[in-house]
């Protein structure tokens, strides 16, 4: 495992952290680069490559933490940032544990992206253009993008633990304009991986023409309707709507403040009992999954929702120091430059056991909801949002007119009550999600799920 | 304006010009910022993080013909330098030619005072500290249903830019910004509301830590007993936080980039009828109280004030050099960086919706029966900025016989975003500078109808 600071380093590093005091001090060392290209107009464009490098040191005290990140990982910007964490603190000297070196395993990449000529992803991009456009000569337009990315850490901390862990991602994205007339609709599909450029080996083309299906289709919809009804979520990404309306307020920062609706409710009956939930970062190449979390922590499969029960939060190293329990390793930063909250890996409702033809068919007037743009929720309340990008009515138990223009509207612990048939066809989606400033990419996934009642917010009738 | 960013910023942007040409580019542009900062989060009357760091790299934009290709990286190094310029190059020799790729050409620009702040430097963060934990004491303080402060945060910047290209553009400018934000939690009927109190300045000493703490609380607790509105179609009245998250996505929308692609409602509009004659909306990269205001855009084209929306017409879009050099025109200063890690894209510095002469209660008068919205959730996944079809979550009060009644929560609001514009029938008269939707000033909208989505 490359090693971005000798061991002798971080520890003289933990030590100055904690020359004025405190319980617990951190060096999380980073080196990050990537390179992200589109195309637009069938032209090759915005073909931008990044490196970074540097640190962030912590040192927490009773209820404060003190954080400062330098940029760069010569031994002296590191020692300038443990004198700034420290600077706040007046004790005396604490010693740090001796650390004690951990190896990580990281999550297997075949093929570095950066070994991949550039000319080759800008040939991806291509191919991805001609196929989505091929769909139909109403595509009016097409625009594709392609990033990699690669993360190398380096984390030790005053307990002794000294590991690391290398993560490359890559994710191709595209997203199309048909047209019809005055008539405009939009489609977008995006494919990611924990993995290097042999996910793009497959059959890459393919998301173009979901993109593009997804656009012409929509050429014939109408206003979605307004008002609660029943509503089929599909599959994989439709698990945003478990992240938002239960992942983020399980959560233990949420939890710990009063700021989220399961407050007091573990180990209550939540859900229907048919209802089982994990948060897993060890799905193996899956977009969310890390071998460790950004604190050292190795990842794991937590079951959040056991037969309907909650039976656990989120926790990163301070929530569960504070609690007494062990870290569920989901703490997680986007860079050097953050500080670790609680975060979501992979959060999944497990396969349930109806199809999705039993769950609309059972449905007399109701919303199928199908492809979605993302979600937001208010942990405290727990209202949240879920914006549809493709939906269709559902009458007499038959899926009819596409709709756009709808909004899912409800309250976390209504809409989990509500959820009465989980379908088989389980699969996960990529998604970014973003809390307190800070994105991390995170895995969404569930097979089709019904709610029984919930607002559909469009504007028709 | 201080000369301090030109002691290391500047050399290192113009060593990273000369190295690109050396690479073999036929122009070559580089941006460097240096970002000093400190963020402090209390809750429940202790510090609970302070946040100290410092940022600084550098971009290079490169090209090799017409293709263009993008590097950025933190070692402002020589050699570090020399080895992006490489890398840029390189970069521009995978993109396709593009005629209108050609880079900016130096014009005056005019000096812009105010900007920076002394006081960002000399508050102690113990007195910062102190800021916050008076924003968060005010508010539990405010109402006995005020039963906790999720978060009260303060935070400052001062940013140094410095850029330099190969077509003789060498310029550098340095900025401050402060802002402090609680989300204040109130209880009672069994419910638990929460209520975000902020405000923005250049320096410390212009936070008003009492208001904020106030308003977080103020809302919060108006929120208590909320239920959910009958859906139907009616009035609106858009509070400014709200109004300025969709005066934001129009102005993305006006977008040259964005228009010239058919992927914008306004686009072929230019001159048409957008909006109704009391809606006007402007964008202004030199207003000194705005957050976004600097001297000179992402590519060092002058910052300016262009009239978007007048007299119900559309009256220009933004344009970076790019997008100007499609159409044959000037660039309006509408270069946006996001730091030095990307390539510059076109959009709005400081959006100002024009005020109109109506207290807050008159517009509430004169919507008669409808809802006064006061926040709005999803806007990334709920409108689609290529057609203008927009469905939101949204909260806010009942207005009944044109005063303000019940709380009301877990609806949405839709409709089409210049369809809206149409339907703005008044603007109030008391405007906020708002972070929503990029920097915005914005007073109240009342627009005669749009689409609620409840029970």
């Amino acid at each position: 495992m490359t090693e971005l600071l000798d061991q002798d380093v971080a520890a003289g590093v933990l030590a100055r952290a904690l020359a004025n005091g405190g319980r617990f001090a951190e060096v999380f060392a980073e080196r990050r680069g990537g390179l992200t290209m589109s195309i637009d107009e069938s032209r090759i464009e915005s073909v931008q490559s990044g490196a970074e490098e540097g640190a962030g040191v912590r040192v927490v005290d009773g209820a404060t933490t003190y954080f400062a990140h330098v940029d760069g990982l010569e031994p002296a910007e590191l020692e300038r940032a443990a004198d700034e964490a420290a600077s706040a603190l007046r004790a005396g000297r604490t010693e740090p544990s001796p650390l004690t070196a951990r190896a990580v395993t990281p999550v297997p990449i075949a093929v570095a992206p950066e070994g991949v000529p550039a000319a080759r992803k800008a040939e991806l991009l291509r191919e991805l253009d001609q196929r989505g456009r091929g769909i139909g000569a109403e595509i009016a337009q097409l625009t594709a993008s392609y990033a990699e990315a690669r993360r190398v850490v380096t984390i030790a901390n005053s307990d002794g633990l000294f590991t690391g862990d290398d993560r490359t991602r890559t994710r191709i994205g595209v997203q199309t304009v048909a047209r019809r007339g005055d008539k405009v609709e939009t489609g977008a599909e995006t494919l990611g991986a924990h993995r290097g450029f042999e996910l793009l080996e497959e059959d890459p083309g393919l998301i173009a023409e979901q993109a593009a299906q997804k656009a012409l289709v929509l050429l014939d919809s109408r206003p979605a309707p307004s008002g609660s009804m029943p509503v089929v979520v599909g599959g994989g990404f439709g698990g945003v709507l478990f992240h938002e309306m239960t992942g983020h307020g399980l959560e233990i920062d949420h939890v710990h403040k009063g700021a989220s609706v399961y407050v007091g409710k573990l180990g209550e009956q939540v859900a229907q009992p048919l209802l089982n939930a994990y948060d897993d970062g060890r799905l193996p190449n899956e977009w969310g999954s890390d071998a460790i979390d950004d604190e050292g922590q190795p990842t794991q499969k937590t079951l959040v929702i056991e037969d309907g029960k909650l039976v656990s939060y989120l926790y990163d190293h301070l929530g569960a120091e504070r609690d007494g329990v062990a870290s569920t390793g989901n703490g997680r930063r986007e860079s050097f430059r953050h500080l670790p909250l609680p975060r979501m890996t992979n959060t999944y409702i497990a396969p349930g056991e109806s199809t999705p033809e039993q769950m609309i068919e059972e449905v007399k007037n109701g919303f199928y909801a199908v492809s979605f743009g993302g979600g937001q929720v208010d942990p405290a309340t727990g209202d949240f949002v879920f914006g549809v990008s493709e939906g269709y009515l559902i009458e007499d138990g038959k899926v009819t007119a596409p709709c756009t223009g709808a909004t899912l509207i409800g309250n976390c612990l209504d809409a989990l009550a509500a959820i009465d048939a989980v379908g088989d066809d389980f699969f996960m989606k990529t998604g970014i999600c973003g809390k307190g400033g800070q994105k991390v990419p995170v895995g969404t996934g569930q097979g089709h799920v019904r709610v029984g009642r919930m607002t559909v917010g469009g504007t028709a009738r | 304006m201080s000369e301090m960013p030109s002691t290391e910023l500047s050399p290192a942007a113009n060593r990273a010009v000369e190295a690109a040409l050396g690479a073999g580019a036929s122009a070559a542009e580089a941006y460097a910022s240096r970002d000093t900062g400190r963020e402090i989060r209390v809750h429940g009357g202790q510090v609970e993080s302070l946040t100290a760091a410092t940022q600084a790299g550098i971009g290079i934009r490169a090209g090799s013909g017409h293709g263009v290709g993008y590097a950025s990286g933190t070692d402002l190094t020589e050699a570090g330098v020399t080895a992006l310029a490489a890398r840029a190059a390189e970069m521009a020799a995978v993109a396709e030619e593009d005629e209108y790729a050609a880079p900016p050409v130096p014009a005056e620009i005019e000096a812009l005072p105010g900007l920076d702040s002394p006081s960002v430097g000399e508050w102690s963060a113990g007195q910062v500290a102190d800021l916050a934990l008076t924003v968060e004491r005010t508010a539990l303080a405010a109402d006995p249903r005020v039963v906790g402060v999720e978060t009260a945060v303060y935070a400052d910047s001062t940013e140094q830019v410095a850029i330099a290209s190969s077509t003789g553009i060498a310029a550098s400018y340095e900025a401050a910004n402060c802002f402090a934000y609680l989300q204040a939690l109130a209880e009672g009927d069994g419910s638990r509301e929460t209520g975000l109190g902020f405000g923005l300045a250049r320096g410390p000493e212009d936070l008003d830590p009492e208001a904020i703490g106030a308003e977080g609380a103020a809302r919060a607790v108006s929120m208590i007993g909320a239920g959910k509105p009958a859906s139907r179609s009616c009035p609106v009245v858009l509070d400014p936080t709200v109004a300025a998250s969709f005066a934001g996505l129009i102005g993305g929308a006006l977008a040259a980039r964005a228009v010239q692609r058919g992927r914008s409602p306004f686009a072929g509009r230019l001159g048409e009828e957008v909006a109704s004659t009391t809606f006007a909306l402007h964008d202004d990269g030199r207003d000194p109280a705005g957050a976004a205001s600097a001297p000179f855009d992402g590519e060092g084209v002058p910052r300016r004030r262009i009239a978007l929306i007048e007299g119900g017409k559309l009256q220009s879009f933004l344009y970076d050099t790019y997008t100007a050099n499609r159409e044959g025109t000037e660039s309006t200063g509408s270069a946006s960086r996001s730091g030095y890690r990307s390539l510059p894209s076109v959009s709005a510095s400081n959006l100002i919706v024009a005020a109109g002469d109506l207290s807050t209660e008159a517009l509430l008068r004169e919507a008669g029966d409808g809802v006064f919205v006061t926040d709005v959730a999803g806007l990334h996944s709920g409108v689609n900025p290529v057609t203008g079809v927009f469905s939101v979550g949204a909260s806010g009060r009942v207005i009944s016989g044109g005063a303000l009644a019940e709380p009301i929560r877990e609806f949405t609001i839709a409709g089409e975003l210049v369809a809206m514009l149409r339907a703005v029938a008044a603007a109030g008269s008391e405007t906020r500078w708002v972070p929503f939707g990029g920097s915005v000033q914005t007073p109240p909208l009342l627009v005669s109808e749009l689409s609620i989505s409840g029970t």
